[in-house]
């Protein structure tokens, strides 16, 4: 796949996975697991970027007598998540397009 | 190999990056094998699962921009002592042009491998236009009444085509050799700046 494609479904995984509630590192590796492999050193470069581009914001937080970073969504990155979707609607659609022609030949 | 193994290579790995950095990556890491051992598996299996130490150094120091390693390398944790400025000083009429050469020949060098994918292209250029240019004369030489010459411009211009069709395809793979041959030197230059930096150490 496109790295630059690639680049940017990462990203909007990632903030899907802290969507819901403030997840963590290794919690956000296994809850895409079924959809995406993802290596703890590119999940970092990842949350770097989103960090940088203020769509989540970090916390660190005790957990088991140990600290832990905690990744919560912004309004900025909810709204990637809700231009992903839209753009994406376009995507799908240009894709049943083509499987069609291609069925017909 | 064991969490404090792992990291304390991770860390020696990192060594030319800035401090804080690598103090990040590191806790990073201690945290998902924490989350790891927390979930059942043993420390070990929980260091494993990461991959090798080598592998995730490679790919963070692919991922560090150059400028970077070269500003913590150059921007010393320590004051100057007043003899190091005293020759730095006294030695700027030498080490400036020393520094400007450096820099003038890895510039040279970088556009001696442009240069290069630019006369692939043009040799593939010419080519083609051997082509157009022989097909004129062939028919130029037909309305000349010389069928002979004709036929041969005509074989020519195929020829050409064949060699330039072909050509083309050489023509994509070199630049893209040569491409991939420049950011494989550029991350052993990286390599260079971590290794010198332990060196320091």
């Amino acid at each position: 796949m496109d790295n630059q494609l690639k680049r940017g479904l990462l990203d909007v995984c990632v903030l899907a996975a802290i969507r819901k509630e403030d997840s963590y590192g290794y919690k956000i590796i296994k809850d895409l697991k079924p959809y995406v492999e993802l290596s703890e050193s590119t999940l970092y470069t990842i949350l770097k970027r989103l960090e940088a581009a203020k769509m989540l914001t970090v916390r660190t937080a005790e957990h088991d007598g140990r600290l832990r970073k905690y990744y919560h969504i912004t309004g900025q990155g909810l709204g990637r998540i809700e231009e992903f979707k839209t753009e994406w609607k376009a995507v799908i659609s240009i894709y049943q397009f083509v499987v069609k022609e291609d069925g017909n030949e | 190999m064991n969490k404090e193994e792992f990291l304390a290579e991770l860390r020696s790995g990192l060594a030319g990056l800035p401090r804080d950095d690598i103090d990040e990556r590191v806790s990073f890491y201690a945290e998902i094998i924490d989350d790891r051992i927390e979930e059942g598996l043993s420390e070990a299996e929980a260091v494993a699962g990461l991959g090798p130490v080598g592998e995730i150094v490679s790919q963070i120091i692919a991922d560090t921009p150059f400028t970077k390693l070269v500003l913590e390398k150059v921007s010393s944790k320590r004051a100057l002592r007043a003899w190091e400025i005293v020759l730095l000083v006294l030695g700027f009429p030498l080490w400036f042009p020393l520094l400007v050469a450096a820099g003038a020949v890895l510039l040279a060098l970088y556009v001696v491998v442009w240069a290069l994918i630019v006369t692939i292209f043009a040799v593939e250029l010419a080519f083609l236009a051997s082509v157009i240019g022989e097909f004129v004369a062939a028919v130029v030489a037909l309305a000349k009444g010389s069928v002979l010459a004709a036929a041969a411009a005509l074989g020519l211009a195929l020829f050409c085509a064949g060699v330039s069709y072909f050509l083309f395809f050489g023509c994509i793979k070199a630049a893209k050799g040569l491409l991939k041959l420049t950011k494989k030197a550029a991350l052993g230059m990286k390599a260079r700046f971590i290794r010198n930096k332990e060196n320091d150490r």
